[in-house]
């Protein structure tokens, strides 16, 4: 899993774990809400994708994720994803150790209990989500995120409504998993301080339809 | 008194001064053929239970209520969940649904035991088809509350089905479901008395039937209570617990 150098090894490099999304109309009802939106990541490389709320960012990230296929285009990528929401999007009914092996039947016992250690929650195994602060139940949703060794991530705005202490800390330990793990990375805020940190591309989403343009933008 | 103290009280004197209203409209009415006093019926109820015939008739009660609840619950809870998720399947079907909903327990009854014939299948099969429909509204409603969030998260790490049921719907689902079951049980077992009435020749209705021809206020009574001591029993030792215990993450 080399990293992508040149054009004409996009599609061998497919294979390895790269993402290659090519959407040229989605559509909620008649409103366009998404005109020409084409970009690919490597595999490792982390890629931002900034604009103010409202213009289709988290559309564009459903697409991507393969939760909406309702959608005129293409999405190639690797079968391994994950997805850190806005919200930790956790299973309240099930505990904290429960939340990583139900999705990923794969995880062994250990290697649950070592995710959870590695995101700071070595002692609320059997937690439930309601007993853990906002703070935790977003770093259990980053170890869920991890746990599978996923060749694509997507984050959606996963250091909104957090305070500067947890923002930061959220922000090293997401750096952190990252450089581990090296997936394709799609990072969804707006918040530039945080697509600097963590992305080796920014990209803005802007307009009405909104389509992707490239480098410092606004 | 402290509040789980108060909370197992309350109920018990709640059940006493109901007692205390039958005792007192028994002494007022004077005359046992028409309402005997709550220890009036002490004596009937143990020669019926000596004999074997009250024990006799709960059990094959029960048994049907059983039979019928299990039905009614599985296509009941099956029939809610796809309507709730598909819209389309939801406006070809919901006609029906309002038919099963309005037509009267009573005719239901009568025209499985004309199609099929006086049998138990006909008996069980008149007291689901009374209560699919119930159930199927509630939990349509709680398909359509389902939480897209969870949805999409599952979709993204590719749960597998049954693990998605099972982790995912059904715990979204519980509430609906214990709401569906605790009305349901107490609908099913008044429908299967009247099943029992009309075309059995066991059970409680069947008992009340007799004892009804016969002027025996006491028996139906006796037969009455026992029952409604046992649907209690199922209540407070069964649906309860099971409820708390689906629960206990919300308490924790």
């Amino acid at each position: 899993m080399g990293p992508v150098t040149t054009l004409g090894a996009a599609r061998a490099a497919l294979a390895g774990g790269m993402i290659e999304v090519g959407i040229t109309d989605k559509r909620f009802g008649a409103v366009q809400v998404l005109g020409q939106v084409t970009f690919t990541v490597a595999p490792g490389e982390v890629m931002a994708i900034l604009g103010p709320s409202g213009v289709g960012k988290s559309t564009l990230l459903r697409i991507v994720a393969g939760v909406d296929e309702d959608f005129t285009g293409h999405v190639r990528g690797p079968a391994r994803r994950a997805m850190v929401f806005q919200d930790p999007t956790l299973l309240p009914w099930r505990s904290a150790l429960d939340n990583l092996r139900i999705v990923h039947p794969g995880l062994g016992d250990a290697e649950a209990q070592e995710m959870l250690g590695k995101v700071g929650l070595g002692d609320r195994g059997a937690a439930f989500p309601g007993q853990l602060s906002l703070g935790q139940q977003r770093r259990l949703s980053l170890a869920r995120a991890f746990a599978g060794q996923p060749e694509l991530l997507i984050m959606d705005e996963p250091f909104v409504s957090l305070d500067s202490a947890t923002g930061e800390e959220m922000l090293a330990l997401t750096e952190r998993l990252i450089a581990e793990t090296r997936p394709a990375t799609l990072l969804v805020t707006h918040a530039r301080a945080e697509a600097e940190r963590l992305a080796s591309r920014i990209m803005h989403l802007a307009g009405q339809p909104a389509v992707l343009r490239d480098g410092v933008g606004p | 008194m402290s509040e789980t103290a108060q909370s197992r009280a309350v109920p018990a004197l709640s059940l006493a001064v109901l007692l205390g209203v039958w005792a007192v409209a028994a002494l007022l009415t004077r005359d046992p053929q028409l309402l005997p006093a709550p220890w009036q019926l002490a004596g009937p109820f143990w020669g019926e239970l000596r004999s074997g015939d009250l024990l006799y008739h709960l059990g094959m009660t029960l048994w049907r209520v059983a039979c019928a609840f299990v039905l009614a619950m599985s296509i009941g809870v099956a029939l809610g969940l796809v309507m709730g998720r598909s819209e389309r399947l939801d406006r070809w079907l919901d006609p029906w649904l309002v038919v099963f909903l309005n037509l009267p327990a009573l005719v239901l009854i009568v025209l499985c035991y004309l199609w099929i014939g006086l049998t138990e299948v006909a008996a069980i099969l008149a007291v689901s088809l009374n209560k699919i429909p119930n159930v199927a509204i509630v939990l349509r409603e709680g398909a359509r509350a389902l939480s897209p969030d969870l949805d999409a998260m599952a979709r993204v790490y590719a749960m597998p089905r049954g693990a998605r049921l099972r982790h995912v719907v059904l715990p979204q689902l519980a509430p609906f479901i214990a709401g569906a079951a605790r009305s349901g049980v107490a609908l099913i077992w008044k429908i299967v008395l009247v099943v029992e009435f009309l075309g059995r020749s066991s059970g409680v209705g069947f008992q009340i039937h007799m004892h009804f021809q016969l002027f025996d206020v006491g028996m139906v009574l006796v037969y009455a209570l026992s029952f409604i001591a046992v649907m209690l029993a199922v209540e407070w030792g069964l649906l309860q617990p099971w409820e708390r215990r689906v629960r206990r993450w919300r308490a924790a």
